[in-house]
């Protein structure tokens, strides 16, 4: 069979469509974001935001088919949050892409902002789901899927999930009804960071091994280092070729990724840092 | 009187709609053959989802359908679909006011020999908690199908609870349903008897009774739990003086708190309830267990002259 070229992503219209060197600067950016909403706000949860801070940089500047001046584009690919604590790092990603202006993310969490502590798909611009329970962006994401398949269209759908949050039951019914379905529209990506709130994932309530439970359910699973834009912009294009099934990308990422003294740090799972602290996180952005 | 179930209706009513707008989707957890959306799994296999023994899994699609743009209606028995995804309904359909109609059959305990595990007897309390939730409870398979189109034709979440067993037919072919609207079935000025879902039958012919030993009873049927008729129940309380809610459920938090806290408010009278108090019933017929835990038209013609006594 002749080997058939596939573009490093298949999303030409992505309208940013940014180079790898690019997307390193938008995601450093989006970090100090996180860090100095986080920190305005005095709450919010900046370890697992800086853990997928990579991936979704690399879906709103080069992977998407979106358009943020027009939130409601019925062509639009769906992002779905379903770890909702990383709201922070969305808002920033929304933000930088022009859904709203950068300056509104100084409301985070305040009274009266489209900015809640958790996704509010009623509010902010850009975010199609409220999350805030865990477990349950998956089954979200697979009835808009299957509303594209009925409509004929040709979106796409992404939905985040922590690692933690594969402790939920739901996550699993999810996992087997979107391969029940085929929902080879559907890509889940894991934001692997091996922590959740009260430790590492492993003491509390150990998931490995994830890739043979997640193939065991019937889904197509890539494996990647998720602060590595190469592998991560890879994973994607694979994800789409693969039929008759969907496809999770399972990112191994650090939790608090690239402030040295948030990195594996379970301290900053939900804690504001200090003025200092967020001084220092911002130095080590530059 | 005529019996029919309203589950049967609701079958027959989804084909219905489906035929004219092919934007609805059914999804269900297994129990098609019980909640009778397998008629509309005949009929429109492309657009009904068997979610399997997932109800929390189908919440979320469905709130994920409806955010995309369908009218979704969900289906299965009430206590898995409110007591097992009161999270999901809360999160994924009410916060977010999403046009998800959750029909559950099997409410109440006329449930019967299936046993305590499957009577929701709360299901209502906790769907009235949900804040952009309209909650209805037919007082018959007319009135079912009418609460069915109502839902279809009304953007929103809706929780519109129905019954297992065959249950008397109380409106004549032709009654016109309004949303919210409390309906007099029989007037009267003595007392009046606010009843919902199978209660209302039981409301009747206690007043029937009643009217032999010469009190006279208004009936009115609340069907919307939520938004609740306040002006009939204000009318009520000012008119009759004295008020029995009678409902399928516990006390707490179904429509004889509903109505208490109304009437509370506006027209302080003389007020009773006839429901299954703090409890959990057993396995047995329907007819059994609503005679054994206080839901007959004798328990509400009790209740009345009670009432009464104290105006």
């Amino acid at each position: 069979m002749p080997k058939r070229a596939f573009p490093e992503t298949t999303s030409p219209s992505n309208k940013f469509n940014l180079s790898t060197a690019e997307l390193k600067e938008i995601a450093k950016k989006l970090r100090r974001h996180v860090i100095t909403m986080i920190a305005t706000a005095g709450s919010g949860h900046p370890g697992g935001s800086l853990s997928a801070a990579d991936i979704i940089t690399a879906l709103y500047f080069r992977v998407l088919r979106h358009d943020p001046k027009d939130p409601q584009w019925s062509e639009r690919d769906r992002f779905i949050l379903s770890k909702g604590h990383a709201a922070p790092i969305l808002y920033a990603a929304l933000a930088e892409a022009g859904y709203f202006p950068v300056a509104e993310l100084a409301t985070l969490r305040k009274m009266d902002s489209r900015l809640q502590g958790h996704t509010d798909m009623t509010l902010t611009p850009g975010v199609e789901m409220s999350a805030g329970s865990l477990g349950i962006g998956l089954s979200f994401a697979i009835g808009v899927a299957l509303a594209a398949r009925l409509d004929s269209k040709t979106y796409r759908t992404y939905a985040l999930l922590g690692d933690g949050e594969c402790e939920e039951g739901q996550t699993w019914e999810a996992a087997l009804a979107a391969a029940h379905f085929n929902l080879d529209n559907l890509t889940a990506m894991v934001d692997c960071n091996g922590m959740q709130l009260s430790g590492w994932t492993c003491d509390i309530m150990n998931l490995e091994p994830l890739i043979r439970k997640w193939q065991a359910f019937g889904w197509h699973v890539i494996d990647i280092d998720g602060h590595d834009f190469g592998q991560i912009l890879a994973a994607f294009p694979r994800a789409e070729r693969t039929k008759g099934k969907p496809t999770v990308i399972i990112a191994r990422t650090i939790k608090g990724k690239g402030v040295s003294f948030m990195e594996n740090n379970v301290a900053f799972h939900g804690k504001a840092p200090t003025r200092e602290e967020a001084e220092k996180a911002l130095k080590e952005l530059e | 009187m005529a019996e029919a179930s309203t589950r049967e209706i609701y079958g027959k009513t989804l084909v219905e709609l489906g035929r004219q707008n092919n934007n609805i989707i059914v999804l269900d957890a297994d129990v098609s053959p019980s909640t009778m959306t397998n008629s509309f799994a005949r009929e429109f296999p492309q657009r009904f989802f068997d979610c399997g023994l997932q109800e929390q899994n189908m919440i979320g699609i469905a709130a994920g359908l409806a955010a995309s743009g369908k009218t979704v209606f969900a289906s299965t028995f009430a206590v898995f679909v409110v007591c097992r995804c009161f999270d999901q309904l809360r999160l994924c359909i009410s916060q977010p006011n999403l046009n998800v109609k959750v029909v559950a059959t099997h409410g109440g305990i006329s449930v019967g020999e299936d046993g305590i595990s499957h009577q929701a007897i709360e299901d209502l309390a906790l769907c009235c908690a949900l804040p952009s939730f309209t909650v209805v409870v037919p007082a018959d398979a007319v009135e079912a199908a009418e609460a069915v189109r109502a839902a279809a034709s009304v953007y929103g979440p809706f929780y519109i609870r129905l019954s297992r067993p065959k249950t008397p037919i109380v409106y004549p072919e032709g009654y016109h349903f309004t949303l919210g609207k409390a309906v007099t079935m029989r007037q009267g000025k003595d007392a009046t008897i606010i009843a919902t879902g199978i209660m209302v039958a039981k409301a009747l012919e206690a007043a029937d009774t009643l009217a032999r030993q010469n009190i006279d009873c208004r009936v009115l049927n609340i069907h919307t739990l939520k938004p609740l008729d306040e002006a009939a129940i204000v009318r009520a309380a000012s008119e009759t003086g004295a008020i029995v809610v009678a409902e399928e459920h516990l006390a707490q938090g179904g429509l004889g708190s509903r109505v208490a806290q109304i009437v509370a408010k506006d027209k302080p009278v003389p007020m009773e309830f006839v429901n299954l108090g703090d409890r959990y019933a057993q396995s047995g017929t329907s007819e059994e267990l609503l005679q054994n835990y206080g839901l007959t038209a004798g328990d509400i013609g009790e209740s009345v002259k009670s009432a009464v006594k104290r105006k």
